[in-house]
């Protein structure tokens, strides 16, 4: 049994339904990250977690309690928003302590638990300023700690990133990342962007349009995606989706990409699941994420299943570390992802090695998985 | 080639500057001439007036006219000076003000904070209130106050203005606090305060320019205020604008304009008086919100 359980969750505003039927739950100590698209229904979710929306229909549970009909303040939750909400006329100190005054916790106790607090994340100097004096980055800290003085069974972070520089959200994600690691208390966090989910996450629930569309571990969402929105919004750079047709060599199966000015690109599939087999002849979307998609020598020598073949560079793209190229397969540009030191040129051929054991295909009707 | 240049931006600044300078001063003037007669000639023996200059200053300094307007001058039937009128303004006025912004304040906390099914609705009914025209709702008011038995007395009057400036509160309050962040109050929520903890700890706080706004607002209307005062009040509940008209008006004896300068002087003080200490923040408070759309 999950310590946060959401159990068929429906939200509906007027006639207009927000969340269709999300079921999900994560462990004690685990950190769910919500993914989706804005207006994918995610912050709502955690909302409706919190308490500060009421849900329509399904159940929400706490440590085995119902909590749909508590208040925010009852469900021992904490969460920080991503304007940080600091209240603007009270010190930090205050701000971080405010929950426990009201709560009617004496002064003594208030000021010790806030100094614990101020301790841990670095902002005892801070206590007696006002938020509008406070940086991005200060803020930020600011709002963890009025979270963390609560001591939450579970705590909600509403994209918390999104309102700083690119250099101090990095930084700030390890933060969290390393809170996590020594509280150890349940988190939902919250995010559009695909690359703060990998790196928090315990477990993540990729929404779209009110649908849960996959819940699982970082590496099942990543090389296991259930559909093809997921392939496509984790990842970066987005796998590769090329539209493909399952051929037959001798007793082989083999998917067949199209190419302009040249013979299809044919590559044998080594044993095709039988679910691939029913498509043989018909037309099937092959995806394949750039770092499967390499340079001979840069291939995975692991990997069970390497093909090579020449294709045709149209575009090079050093980034430093790597070296991206573009070709055209299936009538779309396909990203292989090279060795920085890779020699390619553009407008040239070069030899590309695809990493089969990596490949996934999907249904070009339905979009979802087959094999 | 930019050291010239320059050098004539800068003239042609002094020049605009003198320009506006000289405007300004033209405007002050114009603007302050009324109430430079006021005082001068509230200031001045009766004979003096009558000599018709009027713009003079006095020959013979007195506050024989201030003393009048305030304690002896005949106003209706008694020589009580506006004194007595004066203190039923005050005690119209204060607790008038009070009323309609704590309600008003908390109109708009609701109404942008707590929304509920209909809640524009409401507050388009509540605005409508600005618009009606006092003279419509001089029968029922004179109906209503009758039937609370608050005809003719200082809470009647405290009644009707209160309500009447709900509209006008209630609009400055919604304004402002739809540009408050809800998410604050989402936070303290989380943090368990209350509904009126939400409002005192968090909103009002924060509220300063627009309770500024809305208290000078209200004290000049109510205070200015003639047509109410003159239609519910009785004897002993008449404002100061009111007994101001009556001492003005009074038919026995000879026009003291000395004595009327320094009533009207009296009736306006206060208003004034609010105005030089919170101005700024009235345009402070006004401008608030304006950015952000």
């Amino acid at each position: 049994m999950s310590f946060l359980e959401i159990d068929n969750l429906e939200k509906s505003f007027g006639t207009t339904r927000i969340l269709k039927g999300v079921t999900l739950g994560i462990e004690e100590g685990g950190f769910l990250v919500l993914v989706g698209p804005s207006g994918c229904g995610k912050s709502t979710l955690l909302n409706t977690i919190a308490g500060l929306e009421q849900i329509t229909s399904g159940e929400i549970r706490i440590a085995g309690k119902r909590v749909n009909e508590l208040h925010p303040s009852k469900r021992d939750i904490a969460m920080v928003f991503q304007s940080y909400a600091l209240y603007p006329n009270m010190t930090v100190g205050e701000n971080i302590g405010f929950g426990m005054e009201i709560r009617g916790v004496a002064k003594p106790e208030r000021d010790k638990a806030i100094a614990e607090v101020a301790q841990l994340l670095q902002i005892s100097h801070l206590l007696d300023r006002k938020p509008s004096q406070l940086s991005g980055g200060q803020r930020q800290r600011v709002a963890m700690g009025r979270a963390l003085v609560r001591k939450p069974q579970v705590f909600l972070f509403d994209e918390p990133l999104s309102n700083l520089d690119a250099k101090l959200r990095i930084d700030m994600r390890t933060e969290i990342k390393r809170l996590h690691q020594r509280m150890k208390t349940t988190i939902v966090y919250v995010t559009h962007d695909q690359i703060e989910a990998m790196t928090l996450a315990t477990k993540i629930a990729v929404l779209k349009d009110g649908i849960l569309q996959q819940f699982g571990t970082p590496a099942e969402i990543y090389n296991n995606p259930v559909n093809m929105f997921v392939a496509d919004f984790m990842g970066s750079p987005a796998m590769n989706l090329v539209p493909a047709t399952i051929g037959q060599s001798g007793s082989e199966a083999t998917v067949e990409l199209a190419r302009a000015g040249a013979a299809p690109v044919s590559l044998a599939l080594n044993g095709a699941s039988s679910a691939l087999s029913a498509y043989r002849g018909k037309e099937v979307v092959f995806g394949i994420r750039p770092e499967a998609l390499t340079d001979p020598d840069g291939a995975d020598r692991n990997a069970k299943h390497l093909v090579t073949t020449d294709c045709h560079i149209e575009v090079v793209e050093p980034a430093g570390s790597d070296t991206f190229a573009v070709t055209n397969l299936g009538g779309k540009g396909v990203v292989a992802r090279l060795r920085a030191d890779a020699r390619i040129k553009p407008g040239a051929t070069a030899p590309l090695t695809f990493n089969l054991t990596k490949a996934v295909f999907f249904d070009p009707a339905t979009q979802e998985r087959i094999a | 080639m930019s050291a010239p240049s320059q050098d004539v931006a800068t003239r042609n600044g002094v020049v605009v500057r003198a320009l506006i300078y000289a405007l300004l001063i033209l405007f002050a003037v114009y603007y302050l001439l009324p109430l430079y007669v006021m005082v001068v000639n509230s200031l001045k023996p009766l004979d003096e007036i009558r000599q018709g200059n009027m713009l003079a200053l006095p020959q013979q300094w007195t506050v024989a006219p201030w003393l009048s307007a305030w304690s002896t001058a005949q106003i209706g039937v008694s020589p009580t000076g506006l004194k007595p009128y004066f203190l039923n303004s005050v005690l119209m006025v204060v607790p008038a003000v009070a009323i309609s912004t704590v309600l008003g304040a908390l109109n708009g906390y609701v109404l942008t904070k707590w929304r509920f099914k209909g809640d524009n609705i409401v507050f388009g009914m509540m605005l409508l209130a600005c618009f009606i025209p006092f003279q419509i709702v001089l029968i029922p008011s004179a109906r209503i106050l009758g039937l609370l038995g608050l005809a003719g007395t200082v809470p009647g009057l405290v009644l009707i203005h209160a309500i009447y400036g709900l509209g006008f509160t209630t609009l400055f309050f919604r304004n402002y606090y739809e540009a408050f962040p809800t998410e604050l109050v989402k936070a303290a929520q989380i943090d368990g305060a209350s509904f009126f903890q939400i409002f005192r700890r968090i909103l009002l706080p924060s509220s300063g320019p627009i309770i500024v706004v809305t208290v000078i607002w209200q004290f000049t209307n109510i205070w200015n205020d003639f047509l109410f005062g003159s239609s519910f009040s009785s004897v002993d509940s008449i404002p100061i604008t009111v007994a101001l008209n009556n001492l003005v008006n009074s038919s026995t004896g000879v026009k003291e304009y000395n004595v009327h300068f320094a009533g009207a002087i009296l009736a306006a003080l206060p208003t004034l008086i609010v105005y030089i200490v919170s101005g700024r923040y009235f345009v402070r408070g006004l401008m608030a919100g304006a950015v952000k759309g």
